[in-house]
């Protein structure tokens, strides 16, 4: 009995997190004009959305700036982290506060700050600017990432790897790497998917003439729904899961290779 | 020690990307069009439209917060006791829509909710009178509930796999009731998830413009909504700014609860 209950509550919430995304399925395979009633299989809007020039630069410009975005804020984040362990305690707990302001602080807040700064020095809002708000909000996801992989590391190792002459850079890769490269890969997909899902920055630091996917589908929903952005819907959910789903396969075969 | 140095350009990240523009949003915030100190646009959250707006934003986001919580915690504990094939894999699937374009999902509900949309088509077809909730805060609140709701099931389960079976089996042998078990032992070991979730799910809510704006069909004028006006419609810079900075004191007062309770970070969502 209690059994049946708790499976039937995991079920309507699975079908409360669901169903609107399977609808949007549904309807994105619908041809004809009417968005209400079924006309019959066609792959019409997915045609339209792969010819649509709008829709493919929003694509490339969410993709390109995720993919930069993560990079470099990997590299300035696993950087500091380095940096940051050989500080004095003080110091460590002032930048790690000041590390979780943009995590804390509202998007609005953070879109809009950023908006006025680069405006108030004169630089016009354009592919650039929404990079380096990117790159702002991603720098903490990858230091808190890192951090506690960095913390966990035996300080000896890299020592012992300079007494037998190894230079501090051949350490660093050879010793300790490897051991926080766990953290560098969270790092890296967390500040990627937070790039791609983030709109309310992207809104207010791009100035008119680029567009990310948030952003089109922010302006298009507002003219009418298009059943184009159903199609879109598809594919990014399709993508999403294919990735979430390799991503958890190769977690899953690291883990029990631990295990042996 | 110069291994200090490799935090440079971190450093100016913060300082560029994080420090400056909250200065320069407060040098707005507190000046008005010609550069003249004001406080015009912090106390103008009182005017009547401001101040319902504001009203509005924090009962919307106080309902989602509650109705996530409420959802969340069960859902949470039933995973965590859950032997449902791979737990990963169950987890998992309620985490997934977290992934996807928040605004491709709150789109979602635009379609399912409209007049003669497919939830009143299928409440028409089956003889139930239709349901007219799109454009009411009732619709923004499901688009909330829906939005966020992820984000408070994570750092809840996170937090309850934590719990040590062995402690709530000494609670059992002690004679604690289940119930007693729950209040006891689980609800207060489980608070820093619950602290983290709630802040989760309450910020972005309080704040949104989209979700208001997309299931509120521009008649759900929430904080957000009249900030994201000032800057976008009638480009008052300065009063959106002093509004924002008005808006800030929730999120410094949700800081300082996470600071309180979550001092391990262990309802992190990391």
């Amino acid at each position: 009995m209690k059994k049946t209950f708790k499976g039937i509550y995991l079920l309507l919430i699975m079908l409360f997190l669901y169903l609107p995304i399977f609808t949007l399925m549904v309807l994105s395979f619908n041809g004809g004009k009417t968005m209400n009633a079924w006309v019959g299989f066609s792959l019409e809007w997915y045609e339209e959305m792969f010819n649509n020039r709008q829709i493919m630069e929003a694509l490339w410009n969410t993709v390109t700036i995720a993919f930069w975005a993560a990079t470099i804020a990997t590299v300035v984040g696993v950087m500091a982290c380095i940096g940051i362990n050989f500080m004095k305690e003080r110091h460590r707990s002032l930048l790690m506060g000041i590390n979780n302001i943009p995590l804390l602080n509202a998007d609005i807040v953070t879109g809009i700050s950023l908006m006025l700064a680069f405006l108030l020095f004169g630089i016009s809002l354009n592919y650039g600017t929404v990079l380096f708000a990117h790159i702002t909000f991603c720098i903490p996801y990858v230091i808190l990432s890192v951090m506690p992989k960095l913390k966990q590391l035996e300080n000896h190792t890299y020592e012992a790897a300079l007494d037998l002459g190894a230079s501090p850079i051949y350490a660093f890769f050879k010793v300790v790497m490897p051991d926080i490269m766990p953290g560098i890969i969270s790092g890296f997909l967390l500040s990627f998917t937070m790039s791609v899902d983030d709109f309310v920055i992207t809104h207010f630091t791009r100035g008119a003439g680029i567009n990310t996917l948030s952003t089109l589908i922010y302006s298009q929903v507002r003219v009418g729904i298009r059943p184009t952005l159903y199609a879109l819907s598809t594919l990014i959910f399709v993508a999403v899961f294919v990735v979430l789903v390799i991503v958890n396969i190769i977690g899953n075969k690291k883990e029990e290779r631990k295990d042996l | 020690m110069t291994k200090r140095f490799f935090s440079g350009p971190f450093l100016i990240f913060i300082l560029c990307g994080t420090l400056i523009p909250l200065g320069v949003i407060a040098f707005y915030g507190i000046t008005d069009r010609s550069g003249s100190f004001t406080f015009d646009n912090i106390t103008a959250i009182a005017t009547p439209e401001h101040r319902e707006a504001l009203f509005l934003a924090l009962a919307l986001a106080f309902i989602s917060t509650v109705i996530c919580l409420i959802i969340a915690f069960p859902l949470g504990l039933i995973l965590k006791d859950s032997k449902l094939g791979k737990k990963g894999f169950m987890v998992f699937v309620f985490i997934l829509p977290m992934w996807m374009n928040f605004l491709l999902r709150t789109m979602a509900w635009q379609v399912l909710l409209e007049r003669n949309g497919i939830i009143n088509q299928v409440l028409g077809f089956i003889g139930l009178p239709s349901l007219d909730i799109i454009n009411t805060p009732a619709a923004v609140v499901l688009g909330m509930v829906y939005d966020y709701l992820p984000f408070m099931i994570l750092p809840i389960y996170n937090a309850l796999i934590k719990i040590d079976k062995h402690v709530i089996e000494a609670a059992y042998d002690l004679g604690a009731s289940g119930i007693q078990v729950f209040r006891k032992v689980i609800v207060p070991l489980s608070v820093p998830g619950i602290v983290s979730g709630v802040t989760m799910v309450f910020v972005p809510s309080l704040t949104t413009f989209a979700v208001s704006n997309m299931l509120g069909g521009g008649k759900v004028n929430l904080i957000g909504n009249i900030i994201e006006q000032e800057f976008t419609a009638s480009s008052n810079w300065n009063l959106g700014a002093g509004l924002s900075l008005v808006m800030m004191i929730f999120i410094v007062i949700s800081m300082a609860l996470i600071e309180k309770f979550d001092r391990n970070g262990e309802g992190n969502i990391l």
